[in-house]
This record gives C-alpha cells, structure tokens and sequence, in this order.
C-alpha cells in the first residue's frame, strides 16, 4: 500500500518556482552595504522549503544541490561569512541552475546536471576556501554522499574513534505530526546524512512503542511513536536543530551530549533502515504515510549512488534539451477575500432570486412595481457578480513585472551600462490571460531600450547626464484600459537615422514628408533596424513588428513618443480583460455590428464637400489633415448591396493600425459591454470579425476587427464599389 | 419534434440491439429520405432567424445563439444544391455535433422535415454507387433500404468538417480571381 506522490508533484514545482522567485526578487533586492537579516533569513527560508521538499518527492538531485546553497546562506545568516556581490551573482546562477532543473523534472525528463554539477563545486569551493568552520564545508560536501551499502562496512571498522563523542536526541512528536506533512523517518534520514560526513559516523534510532494504543482504537493518521536517537559523530547542534526545524515548535525535542564509551555495538545503517521499515509494517496501519516514503526513498537512494561513485564518466551532455511542452493545467491562486465576496454575492443572487420566485407564484398587476425592482436588484446582482468572477481572472502586473529586476541587471552588466530600474503601479490588475502574452513583448521592449535607448555611461556624463541611466515601468489604469509605459532617459529616437533607414530599405519614398509620429511609427514595421552592429540583445530587425502584433492581438495598442535627449516612453494600451469588451452597437442594414469603442475615432455625419472619388473608385473623406477611405460594410461582408446615398450618411471614423478608417453605418445604437464568444468553434475565422457576442435580445451580433477591416479594402472587388456610389 | 420521431420508431425497441445495429434519425428533403447518426443529434429546433456571417458561402445561413454558444446553420438544400424552399413554421433545423481534431464541433442544418429514427444493421448497408461525379457524394456513408423505400446515410463528420476546407478553397480561389 502506497500513496502515489506524483499527484504533489505539481504542487511541489509551482510552490518551488514561486520559492525560486522569492530567492531572486530578494537577491536582487540585497543592498550589499547593508545587508538585511531579514532578507537572508527570506533567501534562506526559500531555499530550504526548496530543500525539504525535493527530499520528501525524491528529487535527489535538487534536494543535494540545494543543500549546499542552503549551507552557504546559512553561514551567511549566521554572520559567519560577509555577503558579497560574488555570492550574489553565484546564488542568481544557482536559482537559474535550479530553474532549470526543475523544468526538467516536471516536463519528466532526467535533468542535465553538468551546470549544476560544476555550480555546487563553486559553492563549496567558497565554503572550503574562505573562511568558515571546516566542519561546515565538510558537511556540505559529505552531505551528498547518499548512504552507500559498501561505505558503511568501512565505516564500521573506524568505529573505536566515536567514543568520546555524539548526541543523544530524544524525539517525541506531537501526535499529528504527520498531518502537518512532517515526515520522522526523513528527518532520521538527514541525520543519518549528517552523521555519516564524518568518518565512522552513524546513527541508531530506538523507537519507543509503549504508548501505542490496541489496534483497533489506532487512529491512522496519529503518529503514537517517539524515538531515541543516538548519533555517533561529532555533529554541529545547529544542524541536528535544522533538521527538526519544522517540528520544533510542536514536538518535544531533547539534545544530549553523549560521553564516555559508546553503548551500541556496531549497528549498521541497513539494519536501522530496516529497522524502521520493520516498525512500518508491524504497524501498517498507523504509518500508512511513511512506508509510502519508504519505497521510493531506498530506491532513490540505490539510484543516486552510481552517479556519485562513477560521476566522471557517466555525465555526458544531454543532447539539445527537449522542451516538451508541460501538458500540465495552469492555476490560479485566488486571495480569500474574492472568494468570501463571490460568495456574499451569490448568496445574494439567492435571496433575490427566492424573492422573485414568490413574487411570480402569486403574481398580480398591482405587484409589478415590486416585480421592476426585483430585476433591477437581479441586474445589479448578476453585473456584481460577473465582476467579481472577472476579478478572480486578475493578477496584479507585478507578476509581469517581476522578471526585469534580474533582466536588467544581467544585461546592463552585459553591456557594460550602469541601469536603475523603476517600476510603478506594481499593484495594477490584469487579466491573467493578458499578462501572459504581454511578457513577451515587454521584455523586447526593455531590451531595446536598454540597447538602443540608453547611451553608455561615458556618453551620458558628456551629455550632462547622470552616469546612471533610468528605465521606468509604470502601469495605471486610464479609462477602461490598462496603460503600461516603458520609459528610458536615454537620448531619444533619432529621426533622421530612422528616417535615412526607412529610405534606405525603400519603406518611403526619398521627398515623402512625414510627420514626427509617422517616423516614430516606422520603427514597428518588420525588418527595420537602426542599430549599427547586431548584437545578441537586439538589433537584428526582428521584433518591434512581431511586439506590435502580439499587442494587437490582444486588442491593444503600441505608441512611441521621443524628445532628442530627454527619452523615449513607448505606451502599451490594453484591455483589461479578453472576456469582454466595450462596444458601440451600430446597425449595417440589416444586421447589428459592434466596434469596440477604443478603436473609435469619431462619428461624424457625411457632407457633400468633404467627399471625394479617386479613380470613380475609392471614395475618400477629407478629415481635418488627412484623407480617410470610406467603405461601406455591406461590401467588403458581401452582405447585399448599399442603397444609401453617401451624402448625409452616417460615418463611424475608426483607428486600426494606426490607420483611419470610415465606415458607413445606417444607425448608431447604444453602447454596451458585450463579452466576446467564439466564432471559431463551431464554424472558423472570419476576416475583419474578431468574434461574436449575444445581445440582450438573444441575438447574435459580430464584433467588427477594425484592424483586419483596414488591411480589406485593397483586395475588394472595384465593381462593388460603383455599385456603393 | 423530438418527441413525434421517437414515438413513430417501430424498429428500435431499446434494449436489444445487436452491436452492428446503430439509430439513424431520418429526415425529408426534396422528397428523398436522408439519415444520421442519431448519436449525433444534439436537438431538433424550429428554424429562427440568424445573424449573417461576412463572406460566407450561401449555404451558410448565419449563426444562431444556442443558450450561448455561437452556432452556425448549414442549408442543406443548397449544401447540396437542390431547389431552394421558403422557410415556413414547420422547417426544422437538426443540431448535430461532433468530435473533431479540433474538440467539439457544433452546427444546425435546415432541412424540410423530420421523419423518423430506425435501427439499421451495418451490413444491411450498401455503399453508394461510385460513378456520381459529384461532391455530395462526399457525404454519403452509404445507402440503405428499410421497408421498401431508400434513406441515403450521411456521413456527419464530414458535413461538418468539409465545408471548411471548401471553404477555405473557395477564398483561395476568389481571392485569385480578383
């Protein structure tokens, strides 16, 4: 009878990369002239969790290597050993180290360990070397070792020199230790680790049965036992009291310093192995969790000790990683207090409901005032609670943000620039779904304005600048949109050199006059770069279309705006949530379409004057400074000829791509949220549609793409057009 | 509808059936008998108006609202390019779904009436002659005759999913023309 760990596993992955997170963010948040307790003990305490886990699930491989961090660190927080920015860049490889490792276990493939491998001499080389106890580095090194069969016999012989030292711990858990997840026979392992560091070093547990109760009033899951631990090596306190940290609080724990001649004959490691596994089943019942411990671990343990004996030969280079993509579902952690609102506003949504319910039973005329504010308070229940549950969709965008830190700093030092990073509105709440495609795209953003944007250190002081450049994250929410700015101080965008480029690349003419923003635009078209050397960060050209793309996929916008020497802010605009979105309703003959109101531009009524034909063709509309096509839905859907005159129609001006548009409409009805359904399902995509959406009516009504609309009307038919005049 | 075709079955008692029998619902247009898998059916609705699809191929009423899925609803008199009919209170769309590589497809296709469900042995059935040279063919699992009188078995999984690919191929081809 065993428990299948591996349904935890995920749980063990996700908790260790938000650890692994926690380690960087505070790693990087480590001022190194004076160095916070707290933040170490945070490192420390992430680390360990790491540590402690991988253990229980049999990951060897990052349980050892994260044990001589953890080694490191804990000197470190002992005031032992100074943090340096050495140790710091070290443990950041090591994080990554593990990252890495880790994914590799979770896509259930055997994790490369050579960078790790080489990472952990690294680590104990410091703990060798400089300073710090020689016992520590001994244990850190020793405590990889897995406890070999043919080791102990060794050991055994070396056994007269145990005399005059070890402890004796008597360990007696409280009675639901194994509810809290604590596991004794893990923890007599380490021990056992620990004490066989040394030469000779062993242990022996006695476990004591007497208050074990009839078979029949055993509670499964109440661990009735406690133990007598002798060990017979020269251990550190603070390591045994490590071990037990989990439990500490709980249990009754007792160090005793043992003297005089050892009073256990020579009892070797398998014995109290088996000793345990023994217990295990004589009480099969009580210790349902630790002979599921038991297996894998002693399989484990046979498993790891090739690699340590015959570490040399065996590592050969994994070949080129196979990223398989983790099938896994992704989750959510959702705080309580949505949940505990969620719920007050489905019991509400109850209340409400019984009370129409009544109302409709013994309904009369005289009751439809009541009946009215019923559905009114129904409205405001139902709009409360899609909130709510949209909200729980919302992740503050400090999980986007949390990556450039470490982004940053790595690259600065890789371009030899001196780089503070701001980052405001930290708390601003996005769509989970958004925040995961945003990613991408600000991170090419800040590498370019790293890259580009930022002059070298050298340059900026002969501009009378600080040597430090800034990069500013910021988010705030602006009108139903989320607007997340990446701002550098840098020298600005030069226009003339985009400008030569873009002539350069034939992308505009040579005596075309462009306005300020149109140049800026020209940076997001594909292919265009204006660095001179192509750099591994950036500048190969690929990018600023492909972040224009991805943000307009998500119904987003991108802006650009620069000064010569004072910076440049590109702007990301984006919905808050993909879900739902605000629209204006118009009515195209005889169908209703919507356009999301932040690609309206203006609705405007058509004079004579402002119309103009090109080629008898094209009709286009003269707005303020520009000439804006106008087109007519019932063409480019082929959903009937437009009988209407152009003159003194309506028209809607909308903004796709940074391109105007007009479009013809007969009515414009209200604006309302609609939340977008899928038109793809069931039937396919559909060009300039981006979805459908359900009326209040019940009936379907198309979300118009204002952005595919723009790229339609060059590929139409000429002939509908006439027909349109 | 549902009810008037189940009560009409005479074939299918429930229960018993040998494995290779399998339900067919069977409906009427143009005066021929057509069959599906019933197993396919999801419901049968009076025919309501719909929402016309942009650029959609005249077999392609529109979408309809199906407690909140975007459904679209498939002609298959023009699908199949016979006559066209005005639609009356008694047509009926049949809403079939089925499982594709894509997950689960939904769709409706009008049709002019409902006529019954029969149990059909597969080895009663006869595949349909190859020599048509049409594209409805493409259709046609295979053709059966159940008390003297012929149904044309469709294949749902194809209906559904073809059009795609026709419709796909006929954008490529218009937008060529242009």
């Amino acid at each position: 009878m065993s428990i299948d760990l591996s349904q935890f596993h995920q749980v063990f992955f996700e908790e260790s990369f938000e650890g692994l997170d926690i380690m960087e963010s505070s790693l990087l948040a480590l001022d190194l002239t004076e160095v916070d307790a707290e933040t170490i003990n945070t490192i420390f305490r992430a680390a360990h969790s790491i540590k402690g886990g991988a253990g229980t699930f049999g990951f060897q491989q990052i349980s050892g290597f994260t044990h001589v961090v953890e080694t490191l660190l804990d000197e470190i927080r002992s005031g032992e050993r100074e943090i340096n920015k050495a140790h710091v860049d070290l443990f950041l490889e090591c994080v990554d180290c593990l990252r890495g490792l880790m994914s590799d276990l979770q896509a259930g493939s055997e994790p490369d360990m050579t960078q790790a491998d080489d990472l952990k001499q690294q680590v104990e080389g410091i703990l060798a070397n400089e300073g710090g106890s020689e016992l520590t580095a001994d244990a850190s090194s020793g405590a990889l070792k897995e406890p070999g069969l043919t080791d102990e016999k060794n050991q055994g012989l070396a056994s007269g020199k145990d005399d005059a030292k070890g402890w004796k711990i008597e360990f007696i858990p409280c009675e639901d230790v194994l509810c809290t997840g604590n596991e004794p026979y893990r923890m007599f392992r380490e021990l056992q680790e620990l004490a066989e560091t040394e030469e000779g070093g062993k242990i022996e547990v006695i476990s004591h049965l007497e208050k074990l109760p009839k078979f029949s009033e055993m509670h499964p899951e109440m661990c009735y036992l406690s133990w007598t631990i002798y060990i017979y090596a020269d251990t550190e306190l603070s390591d045994m009291e490590e071990i037990f940290e989990w439990v500490v609080d709980d249990c009754e724990i007792r160090y005793e310093r043992l003297s005089g001649s050892t009073q256990i004959d020579d009892v070797s490691n398998v014995e109290v192995i088996a000793d345990i596994e023994t217990e295990a089943e004589a009480i099969s019942a009580e210790v349902v969790n630790k002979e599921a411990e038991n297996s894998p671990a002693i399989v484990a343990e046979v498993i790891v000790e090739k690699p340590s004996e015959n570490k040399k030969i065996d590592q050969k280079p994994t070949p080129a990683k196979s990223k398989a993509k983790s099938t896994e579902n992704t989750s959510i952690r959702v705080s309580i207090d949505k949940i505990d609102g969620l719920i007050n506003m489905v019991g509400e949504l109850v209340i409400t409901q019984s009370m129409l319910g009544q109302l409709g039973q013994e309904f009369t005329m005289d009751r439809v005032l009541r009946l009215q504010e019923g559905l009114s308070q129904l409205e405001q229940n139902t709009r409360e609670l899609q909130e709510s549950v949209m909200k729980i969709r919302m992740l503050p965008i400090s999980f986007a943000f949390s990556r450039f830190p470490r982004l940053v700093r790595d690259l600065s030092k890789q371009l030899d620039k001196e780089v503070d990073l701001v980052m405001l509105g930290e708390n601003t709440e996005l769509d989970k779904t958004v925040m995961e495609k945003i990613g991408d795209p600000l991170v090419h953003l800040v590498r370019n304005s790293l890259d580009h944007g930022l002059e070298s250190s050298e340059d900026r002081l002969a501009n009378g600048k600080s040597s430090n450049g800034t990069i500013t994250l910021n988010a705030y929410h602006h009108g139903g949109n989320i607007v997340i700015e990446v701002k550098d101080d840098g020298a600005g965008l030069n226009k003339d050199r985009i400008l030569s480029k873009a002539i350069e690349k034939g992308l505009v003419q040579q005596d075309e006059m462009l306005s300020d923003s149109q140049i800026y635009d020209l940076i997001f078209q594909a292919g265009f770069s204006t660095a001179d050397v192509v750099s591994d960060v950036s500048g190969r050209g690929v990018g600023m279309d492909v972040v224009r793309r991805n943000i307009a996929e998500l119904n987003g916008s991108i802006e650009v705006t620069s000064n010569p020497g004072v910076g440049s802010v590109f702007s990301i605009r984006l919905p808050l949530t993909l879900a739902i979105l605000d629209g204006q309703l118009v009515k195209v003959g005889n169908e209703v379409y919507i356009f999301p109101l932040v690609s309206i531009v203006e609705s405007i009524q058509l004079e004579k004057h402002m119309l103009n034909n090109i080629t008898g063709s094209q009709y286009v509309m003269q707005l303020r400074d520009d000439y804006i096509p106008i087109i007519c839905l019932q063409d480019v859907f082929n959903t009937g000829a437009n009988t209407k005159d152009l003159e003194g129609a309506m028209l809607v001006v909308v903004e796709g791509d940074n391109e105007k548009l007009g479009i013809v409409v007969d009515e414009l009805l209200g604006q309302q949220q609609v939340v977008i359904k899928s038109l793809e399902q069931n039937y396919q995509k559909v060009d300039s549609i981006s979805g459908a959406t359900i009326l209040g009516d019940g009936t379907v009504a198309l979300i118009v793409d204002v952005s595919g609309l723009n790229n339609k009307p060059s590929d139409k038919n000429p002939d509908d057009q006439t027909q349109a005049a | 509808m549902t009810s008037t075709a189940q009560t009409s079955n005479n074939d299918a008692v429930s229960g018993l059936k040998p494995d290779d029998e399998q339900q067919y619902l069977t409906f009427i247009m143009a005066d021929e008998e057509y069959g599906v898998d019933i197993l396919a059916v999801q419901e049968i609705r009076g025919w309501e108006p719909t929402t016309v699809i942009p650029n959609a191929p005249d077999y392609i009423k529109g979408v309809i609202n199906l407690r909140g899925t975007i459904v679209p609803i498939m002609d298959l008199r023009s699908r199949f390019h016979l006559e066209r009919v005005e639609y009356s209170p008694v047509t009926v769309v049949i809403i079939l779904k089925v499982e594709t590589e894509r997950g689960e497809r939904v769709m409706g296709i009008v049709v002019d009436a409902v006529s019954d469900v029969h149990s059909i042995k597969n080895s009663d059935t006869r595949n349909s002659p190859d020599l048509i040279e049409d594209l409805n063919t493409e259709f046609i699992r295979s053709l059966v005759s159940v008390d003297d009188s012929m149904i044309i078995l469709l294949d749902v999984q194809r209906l559904l999913t073809i059009d795609t690919q026709l419709l796909n191929l006929a954008s490529a081809l218009t937008a060529d023309n242009d």
